[in-house]
Order: C-alpha cells, then sequence, then structure tokens
C-alpha cells in the first residue's frame, strides 16, 4: 500500500505538471499550434521528431505527451487499486479517473479539431481540475495517516466533523474556489483576461462604468476572489482556533492561507503584466493546488464521516482474486 | 447502479460532443459587406474605363516597430531577413502600406467571373507575403510554405468556413477558396504567433492594397456612384464616397493616423 500511496503521489505531481502545461499553451495561444487530433502533422504521437517542438507546438504537443503519460499512470492506478485495494468505493474512484482522463483526451482533441470552441474549452479546463482532485483524493485514501485516523479515535467527541461550523466551511470552500476557477476558465476562453484592464480598481472605481459579456466575466472572477479569500480565512481562523492540535489539520489551512494570498497577488500582476505568459501560467497553477488543498483539508475534516458512512463493513469487499482486508490492517 | 453509471457518462460524452459542433472565429473581421451590397445581383456585372486613384497618407508620429523575438524557432531565427512589426508600412513620403481598398456601389452589382489565376500566399523566413491583399469570392488562394520549417495556416474567418491545416514540410502548397464576400479574413500562424495575414473577399475585381508609397489604383470602372472604404488592420476604415463619370478618373486621398 505505501508504494501505491507514492505511485498515486507521483500521479497528481504529474497531473499539476499537465495542468500547468496547459496553462502554458492557453497563456501563449498555442492551442492550435498543432492543427491535427489524435496524429500531429501527420505523425503518431510518439513518433513526431524532437526538431518539430518549435514555436507553439513545443507547448502544445508538450502538453498532448504529458497527458498521454499521465493517461498510461491512471490506467496502472485503476489496474493497481483494482488489484489490492480492498475498499470497494476507492477502487470505483480508480476507475472513474481512468474514465475522466479518457473524457479529457476527447476533449481536448474535439478542441483543437473544431477551433477551440469556448464551452469545449471551457469543459476541458474544468475536467482537469475534476480529475486532479481526485487524484489527491485517491492519495489522501491511500496513506497512512488516513488509514490511522490521523492517531486521532475515529468516534471522537472532538472529531473536527463534529464541528458543524468547521464541517460546512470545509464542504464549501472547495466547491467556491471550483467555481472561481471555472470563471477564470471562462474568462481565459473568452477573451476576457484584459476586459477589465486597472488592478486593484476596475476602471479607476469599484463598478464597472459599463457591462459587455467579457467585463461581467472578468468582474465576476474578481468578485469570486474577494469571496473565495474571505471564505478561506474564515476557515483557516476556524481550524487554527478549534483545533490548532490537529497537524493534519493546520498544515493544509496555513498552505492554504498562503496560496490564496499568492493566488490573488499572480491575479492582479496577469491583468499589470498584460497576461505575461509566466505569471498567467503560474496563476492557473496555483488555482489548482488551492483547490486541491481546500479538498485535503475537507477530507481530512469529514475523516470520521468516512469511517461511519465510507468504511463499514457493507462498503468493504476483497478486491477480485484477493484475500479479504480491513483498511486499519493495511501496512500503509 | 452499474448500468446507471454507464449511462450516465454516455449521456455526458454525447452532450460534450454535441456543444462541440459547434463552431466560432476568435478574430473579427474589421468589416462585412451586407449581402447585396456589391455580389447579390444577378447578370453580368458591368466594367468600363473610369479609374479611382489615390493615396493613403500617415499622418502624425508612426509608432515605432518593434522587433520580433523568433528564436522560440531556431530555423525562423536562420531564415528571417525581417524581423520587425509590420503593422505600420510607413514609406518615406509618409504613404501608408498595407491598406486594402475597395469599392461598392450598384454600377458593379453584377456577376463577375472568377479569375482563373490563383493568389499565392507564401509563408517564407516565417512571415507571411503578402501581408494584406484581397482575391474575388472563389478565387483560389494557393497557400505554400517556403520556410524548412513547420507553420500551421490558420485562417479565422466569421463569415466563411474557418480552417487551420499544417504544412510541415518546405515546399508544400495547398489551395482554398473562400466562398462568400468578407473584409478582411484573419490569417495566423499558431506556431509563430507574430504571423498573420488578411485576405480580402469581393464580388468584383474592383479593388487594390497600397505599396509602401501609400498610393493605390482600381480601373476598368463602369461610371456611377460609389463608397471607397480603406481598411487598414490597426487603423481602422475609413469611407469616402463618389460619383465617377464615364472614362473618367477620380482621385482621392485618405489620411490616418495612430491618434
Amino acid at each position: 500500500m505505501r508504494w501505491l500511496h507514492r505511485y498515486t503521489r507521483l500521479l497528481a505531481a504529474a497531473s499539476l505538471l499537465l495542468i500547468t502545461a496547459g496553462g502554458l499553451v492557453t497563456s501563449t495561444g498555442s492551442g492550435l499550434a498543432v492543427p491535427d487530433w489524435p496524429n500531429t502533422y501527420g505523425y503518431f504521437m510518439f513518433a513526431f521528431p524532437l526538431s518539430g517542438m518549435v514555436g507553439g507546438i513545443l507547448y502544445e504537443h508538450g502538453h498532448r505527451l504529458i497527458a498521454s503519460v499521465v493517461g498510461l499512470l491512471t490506467i496502472g492506478l485503476a489496474v493497481w487499486l483494482s488489484w489490492i485495494e480492498p475498499r470497494r468505493w476507492v477502487r470505483r474512484l480508480g476507475w472513474i479517473a481512468l474514465v475522466a482522463v479518457i473524457v479529457q483526451g476527447l476533449l481536448g482533441g474535439i478542441t483543437v479539431l473544431y477551433f477551440l470552441p469556448a464551452p469545449i474549452s471551457i469543459s476541458h479546463a474544468g475536467l482537469a481540475q475534476l480529475f486532479f482532485v481526485l487524484i489527491v483524493s485517491l492519495a489522501i485514501f491511500t496513506s497512512a495517516g488516513w488509514s490511522d485516523h490521523y492517531d486521532h479515535p475515529a468516534a471522537s467527541a472532538m472529531a473536527p466533523h463534529a464541528d458543524l461550523r468547521l464541517a460546512r466551511l470545509a464542504v464549501i470552500l472547495p466547491a467556491v474556489i471550483y467555481l472561481q476557477i471555472l470563471a477564470g476558465a471562462t474568462m481565459r476562453h473568452t477573451g476576457g483576461g484584459l476586459a477589465i484592464p486597472d488592478f486593484p480598481l476596475v476602471f479607476g472605481g469599484i463598478v464597472p462604468p459599463e457591462w459587455t459579456g467579457a467585463i461581467a466575466i472578468h468582474y465576476a472572477h474578481r468578485v469570486g476572489a474577494v469571496l473565495t479569500t474571505v471564505l478561506v480565512f474564515v476557515t483557516v481562523a476556524r481550524v487554527l482556533r478549534r483545533h490548532g492540535a490537529r497537524g493534519e489539520l493546520t498544515r493544509p489551512s496555513r498552505l492554504l492561507g498562503a496560496l490564496v494570498l499568492i493566488q490573488v497577488g499572480l491575479g492582479g500582476w496577469t491583468v499589470l503584466s498584460e497576461r505575461q505568459v509566466a505569471i498567467n501560467t503560474a496563476h492557473v497553477a496555483v488555482g489548482a493546488l488551492l483547490l486541491v488543498t481546500a479538498v485535503v483539508l475537507a477530507l481530512r475534516v469529514h475523516r470520521g464521516w468516512f469511517a461511519e458512512v465510507m468504511e463499514d463493513r457493507h462498503s468493504v469487499s476483497p478486491a477480485p482474486g484477493r484475500e479479504m482486508r480491513t483498511t486499519s490492517e493495511s501496512p500503509a | 447502479m452499474r448500468q446507471r453509471t454507464l449511462w450516465t457518462l454516455v449521456s455526458l460524452v454525447a452532450i460534450v460532443l454535441a456543444v462541440g459542433c459547434s463552431r466560432r472565429s476568435d478574430v473579427p473581421p474589421v468589416s462585412i459587406i451586407p449581402e447585396g451590397g456589391g455580389g447579390g445581383a444577378t447578370g453580368a456585372g458591368a466594367t468600363g474605363t473610369s479609374r479611382i486613384t489615390g493615396t493613403v497618407m500617415f499622418e502624425g508620429d508612426v509608432p515605432p516597430a518593434e522587433t520580433i523575438r523568433m528564436n522560440s524557432d531556431p530555423v525562423c531565427v536562420m531564415e528571417a531577413t525581417d524581423t520587425e512589426t509590420e503593422y505600420y508600412a510607413v514609406g518615406d513620403g509618409g504613404g501608408l502600406g498595407n491598406v486594402f481598398v475597395h469599392v461598392t456601389g450598384d454600377a458593379i452589382a453584377g456577376t463577375y467571373p472568377t479569375p482563373s489565376e490563383p493568389r499565392l500566399l507564401d509563408q517564407q523566413g516565417c512571415r507571411y507575403t503578402p501581408h494584406v491583399f484581397g482575391v474575388q469570392v472563389g478565387q483560389t488562394v494557393t497557400i505554400r510554405n517556403s520556410d524548412p520549417t513547420l507553420h500551421n495556416i490558420h485562417a479565422t474567418p466569421a463569415v466563411n468556413a474557418e480552417f487551420n491545416t499544417g504544412q510541415p514540410i518546405q515546399g508544400m502548397t495547398m489551395d482554398r477558396t473562400f466562398d462568400e464576400v468578407e473584409v478582411m479574413v484573419p490569417f495566423k500562424c499558431d506556431v509563430h504567433g507574430w504571423m498573420n495575414a488578411y485576405v480580402g473577399v469581393l464580388p468584383h475585381p474592383y479593388f487594390a492594397t497600397t505599396g509602401s508609397d501609400g498610393s493605390f489604383d482600381i480601373s476598368n470602372l463602369p461610371p456611377g456612384d460609389y463608397v471607397v472604404e480603406a481598411w487598414h488592420e490597426m487603423l481602422g476604415t475609413q469611407t469616402q464616397s463618389i460619383t465617377i463619370g464615364d472614362g473618367a478618373t477620380a482621385e482621392l486621398s485618405f489620411s490616418f493616423s495612430a491618434g
């Protein structure tokens, strides 16, 4: 199980790299630098010569190569989970991840063949984040800390999910961050990144003096950033004040606080630098990190709920061909 | 339960595919000639001996050209003979080049034969040559890759069909036509983000692109009332109305400025 966990962490890192590479593709406007799919300029993807990796092709073809590696790693994860993982719902999540990465590949192909239609490109961006969340969640579920209930009794009255306010905040926060990412993706794929050209003010004020679709989605993203930041700090404050002794909660909380500040800074810098490629791409990557960190916090807060609902004896069945084994027996 | 999950996934993919079938264009044209504004009428288009000549001038300080960094493709660095942006092709006398000038009017509302000669759009030195040009509806545009590197040719019209095709091998050519009137259809290379060109698609042969001296010459026009439009990629459009007699030559002057 320990190696499975390490493998899942590797896949999570590869997924972040893939999202970053996708951000580079859009930031450099290279989405159509390779006009065919699944081939690359008529070559089988892996046979495309390195000498051709120039200009926008480097970003687009590089993104496709990394995506292929992530796809292969996901097949490995699904098979590995189905082989040794005793929890049926975790095995299912592995297969769902595989379906997600396949659909993601198809969306990537469709968006190229149909010249980047915004709904498909936004779906591609949105599903990428969900896939990343899924893989990070699997890394959590296969971790030793998860198995050991982070060294706290599962049914403790002091369990974080018994703190109803934190329990709610922990669920709401990733949902809000995800909506904020979708707003950002919509802005990115509809060309609204500079619809409001100043920062932190909006056309020198607080509210745009006139409205277009691009200005509206850009403004929504900024309002979303304020709400997300407030929500992050309310959550972090709750964790540090009420559950300060729980390292498994305070660590992601502190990270959330740092990431949200970095993310707001990067957002403003993206506008002020007129979408400088490195900054614009970093904004995508940090957004993804923010989301999965919130998910990690949510899962750990609700560890007790998983113990009560998901990991009862009805949801644990032996992997095909393997003997029954409970999670507490797992060596992870 | 499994069946329900399967159907949910199938439905999701179907929705995604259905949504994906709509196409869009990223770059809107500067102007689109309304239907009937030049090519909707039946009958052979008239010709004549009238002529419109003139110059397009640039007034004021010319925005400085920027040096294009082509180091994302070493071949471009080696092949390029011109590495400056070509937004403002202003000659020594203040003439503005790469301005597309065309006319509209009832006198040229008929149908004109499509030229059999193709118009060449070359990719050379990681630039498009010419940068601005015109063709008639249905006239072949031959697109050639003269560079020893890969290019993709991505046309982003609003009215005509969008296309994006790769030319990975030096010397490759391909032919494309445009079925609808559209001023202008942008071309770009997504591999080399600095490469762009524009083509004006018209139903008649009465158009011209200014040279570096800003001059243009549109001949063989029948007499009549015309609107002459001058289009520039950065400076927008200007129009002038003119009445021209049989066999007469009218001289027009357009003036653009960056302010």
